[in-house]
């Protein structure tokens, strides 16, 4: 995380923080000012009636961030919270850059955590600057000022003046350089549960998402890109198409065709009349046995092995360890399905390209448009809507290039929507991943060695515009090379082999199946050296306490060792993931039929300090059920170069009926905040896993469970 | 033809097998009501026709003529949620909030038939997917929705 990122905006502009502006020497504003509405410091707007806005550049998916970062803002600004609107981003800016990227996005978890210092020093510069105005006014010096609520109080003379009263003035002032910010102890917002301000408008339709974008004059879309991947358009029936009311255009686009006409099902119908022929390409024999057999080679292969953590001889250790157990796992392609389909509104002109998106990455879009248009930056604008879920999918561009090259042929604003089938077979994918692990035991049942090997498809790699390509790429071993359970003898080893199946960022990508190999296996050590798995975890992590702490209270959460019915039981995982601990126990039962049952789930997490506890449970909850989906049904298959699955038919979800309930602590802490959209997901896998060999004694190997004979 | 769209009648002249969620949003101009599949699987989609929740993607507008449609907008009396919603704001359940609208309509009919609907029968009715994974506040709002009844 790169926090420099921000201060560094601010040294580079004289120290004034020019957000949202760009200020001329005098401190005019000159470039996309309201003057009706000034915002001080580029984020706050007050309002002669005291409403305060708040300019709230993070894409809000869910994970609440709508409301958690006002509230940092808020806390330092000293305003009534009641009083707080948001709006979107007015411009691309450096300004708005997530501090933990050093661009404009959102991911991995880390929206908080970049703005948790920034936004709190933007309000309270912009309340220094009320401060200051208010000491103009009453011609007094600002340290006999104090504030509250939203207004400056000179208690000396029982004088005050709201901020609406003084936003104008402090407008006009330089922001300071150096501001004090409040210890955690004088917090009045943070930590505390705070109602989220996007929820009222997501109860009766009214909320924006990208697919409810109307622009004028605009035509929309529909789109089908070649089956097998990196196959090509053949032929298709334009003539006949073009006949069919409504329709604009026809678009071949090379790996896909598009059909623009004035609504979408018109589109989308003349579509499925184009009786498109598809050019296969090279990929076109690729399937799971393929996939499998090549990563059960690179399992093999030494020579291709990229160390990704090793501490003393773990080779050496299973050599002389009293018993050795040995497993191999695995885990398939998974698709995110966001509820919302990928959708992009575009409008290019031959000076100008706006575009609405429900993006996760509204800053590199602008490079993206550029590349496609040959605009410069200053023509292009990007509006963000709100996102139906975004898990990772929409860090990707391929919806919003589509969306401005069918306004470019269509010569019209377009709005892009892909159809479900669409998003099932064209997303980019977790990766498929294999893993061996040989584990020693000494004559006592101490974990002396572990030895692991993991072979998947290397999502920096395969994305080489994310980062430098890395010999062992991490996302591909975090959750398990970065394990911190005292193993004396540890090599985690890494092998790259990729297909042709894209592959990108899943919420918490590669913690979620080195989550699922790490914990299960440790789970099957335990049993191996005949002891409790919690016990036997809890040995491992003597040496560190917040670790320790974490499975303690998931433990007690989890009425960990209390009697259960036959046929039930329960498992226990810990995984570390974006900076947060997380355990969890599932409680789950097994009826004769092999039906799974997950009846609760206890959760703790460790974030460090909590900005809006509410939002922590509820992405614990979210985080839960994202995992349980995949754990339970969650497999993409490939066949003949092209995903076997089509909709939620075949791509089965966790619903009501099978969603278990979820209780969640949270560790009280004063630490930096820590991720929490991503980290619920990993521990549930590997948690149900052990619950099922708890009640079974069948050791779940394979994901996803259905596979392995349970129903759900 | 004539819709009856939140108890207003609206002039719409798509094709009759066009889909009546595709009417919805894009000639009426109503985008609260979602798509998420296509097929009936997801329940994003649903509105009520007649009383009686219905995915609006897998059914032709043809077929609602003379019909009263009721999409998540028509559940608000002015700026006044109605019970169900306010329960969806009280137990703090969206998260993305794209599948709520289908899940509110959908409690909204469940509880019609049922006004104090047991798991089972909110098990059985509220087979609407939410990605995000709310299903937990769901079943609490739906309980606090029937309890104000």
């Amino acid at each position: 995380m790169k926090r420099s990122t921000f201060v560094a905006t601010g040294a580079a502009t004289g120290g004034a923080l020019v957000l949202g502006f760009e200020f001329a020497p005098s401190g005019r504003i000159t470039s996309f000012a309201d003057a009706a509405t000034t915002r001080l410091v580029g984020f706050v707007t007050i309002a002669p009636d005291e409403t305060i806005t708040i300019v709230q550049p993070q894409a809000e998916m869910g994970q609440g961030v709508q409301t958690s970062i006002p509230m940092l803002v808020a806390e330092e600004l000293d305003c009534d919270w009641s009083r707080v609107r948001v709006e979107s981003f007015p411009a691309i800016d450096k300004i708005y850059n997530n501090p933990a990227f050093g661009i404009m996005g959102t991911g991995g978890s880390s929206s908080v955590r970049g703005w948790f210092m920034p936004a709190r020093k933007v309000g309270a510069q912009a309340r220094a600057m009320l401060v200051a105005a208010a000491a103009q006014k009453f011609g007094v010096a600002a340290s006999e000022l104090r504030t509250q609520n939203g207004v400056v109080y000179h208690d000396a003379s029982s004088r005050k003046a709201t901020y609406g009263e003084l936003a104008g003035a402090a407008a006009a002032l330089t922001p300071p350089a150096d501001v004090t910010l409040k210890t955690h102890d004088k917090f009045t917002l943070i930590g505390k549960p705070v109602k989220r301000l996007d929820i009222r408008d997501k109860v009766d339709g009214r909320a924006q998402f990208g697919i409810d974008v109307v622009v004028p004059g605009m035509l929309y879309a529909a789109i089908r890109q070649s089956p097998v991947f990196g196959g090509t358009v053949g032929h298709y029936d334009e003539a006949n198409t073009l006949k069919r009311p409504g329709i604009k255009k026809v678009v071949n686009l090379k790996n896909a065709v598009a059909v623009v006409a004035d609504r979408f099902w018109r589109a989308k119908s003349a579509l499925d009349a184009l009786n498109i022929s598809w050019s296969d390409g090279p990929n076109a024999s690729l399937d799971d046995a393929k996939i499998a057999a090549d990563l059960k080679a690179a399992l093999d292969d030494d020579a291709s092995a990229a160390v990704a953590k090793q501490v003393g001889d773990a080779a050496a250790a299973l050599k002389g360890a009293a018993k050795v157990v040995s497993a191999e796992y695995h885990v398939p392609y998974l698709a995110h399905a966001t509820m919302e389909p990928m959708n992009c509104t575009a409008h290019v002109t031959a000076d100008s390209c706006e575009i609405w998106a429900p993006t996760q990455f509204p800053g590199p879009i602008v490079q993206v448009a550029q590349r496609f248009t040959n605009l410069t930056p200053d023509k292009i604008k990007i509006h963000q809507t709100y996102l139906g879920g975004g898990f990772g999918r929409r860090a990707n561009m391929d919806f919003v290039i589509q969306a401005i090259m069918l306004s470019q042929a269509a010569g019209a604003p377009v709005k892009l929507i892909w159809t479900r089938e669409e998003d099932v077979q064209h997303d980019v994918y977790r990766p498929v991943s294999t893993t061996r692990i040989k584990a020693g035991l000494d004559s006592t049942g101490n974990l002396v060695a572990w030895q692991q090997r993991i072979a998947s498809p290397s999502i920096f790699g395969m994305n080489p515009g994310f980062g430098p390509p890395q010999k062992v790429d991490d996302s591909s071993v975090e959750g398990s090379a970065d394990k911190r359970y005292s193993i004396p003898n540890f090599l985690v080893d890494y092998v790259r082999k990729d297909f042709a199946v894209p592959v990108f960022f899943w919420r918490s990508v590669g913690n979620s199946q080195n989550g699922f190999f790490f914990e299960s296996m440790l789970d099957e050590v335990a049993h191996a050296a005949g002891k409790d798995p919690y016990e036997f975890r809890r040995a491992l992590l003597k040496d560190t306490p917040k670790l320790l702490n974490v499975l303690e209270m998931t433990a007690k959460l989890g009425n960990w060792g209390k009697p259960l019915p036959k046929g039930s039981a329960r498992g226990i995982a810990l995984c570390e993931s974006f900076g947060s601990t997380v355990g969890e126990v599932a409680e789950i039962s097994v009826d004769k039929g092999n039906t799974l049952r997950i009846h609760r789930v206890a959760v703790v997490i460790d974030c460090g300090t909590v900005v809006n506890p509410d939002t922590v449970v509820a992405q614990m909850q979210g985080g839960v059920n994202f995992g349980l989906t995949a754990a339970l049904f969650g497999a993409i298959n490939i066949a003949k170069g092209r995903v076997a699955q089509h909709n939620f038919y075949d791509y089965q979800m966790v619903r009501l009926a099978n969603a278990p309930h979820i209780d969640v602590e949270i560790v009280t802490s004063s630490g930096p905040p820590t991720g929490v959209g991503e980290p619920g997901t990993p521990p549930i896998a590997p948690a149900v896993a052990n619950a099922i060999f708890a009640v079974t004694g069948k050791r779940i190997r394979t994901l996803p469970f259905v596979k392995a004979g349970f129903t759900a | 033809m004539k819709l009856s769209v939140n108890g207003k009648t609206v002039n719409v002249d798509d094709a009759p097998d066009t889909p009546l969620l595709w009417v919805i949003r894009d000639s009426v101009g109503l985008t609260g009501t979602k798509f998420g599949c296509g097929v009936a699987q997801c329940g994003a989609c649903t509105v009520l026709v007649n009383g009686e929740a219905t995915r609006s993607c897998s059914v032709p507008v043809g077929s609602v003529a003379g019909k009263h449609v009721t999409t998540v907008e028509g559940l608000t009396k002015g700026d006044t949620l109605n019970r169900v919603q306010q329960a969806w704001v009280d137990a703090q359940v969206p998260q993305c909030g794209y599948c709520q609208s289908g899940m509110i309509v959908a409690t909204t009919a469940l509880l019609a038939k049922h006004p104090h609907p047991t798991d089972a029968q909110i098990d059985d009715s509220l087979t609407n997917i939410c990605r995000c994974g709310t299903y937990d506040r769901i079943r609490v709002a739906i309980k606090k929705a029937a309890g104000a009844a």
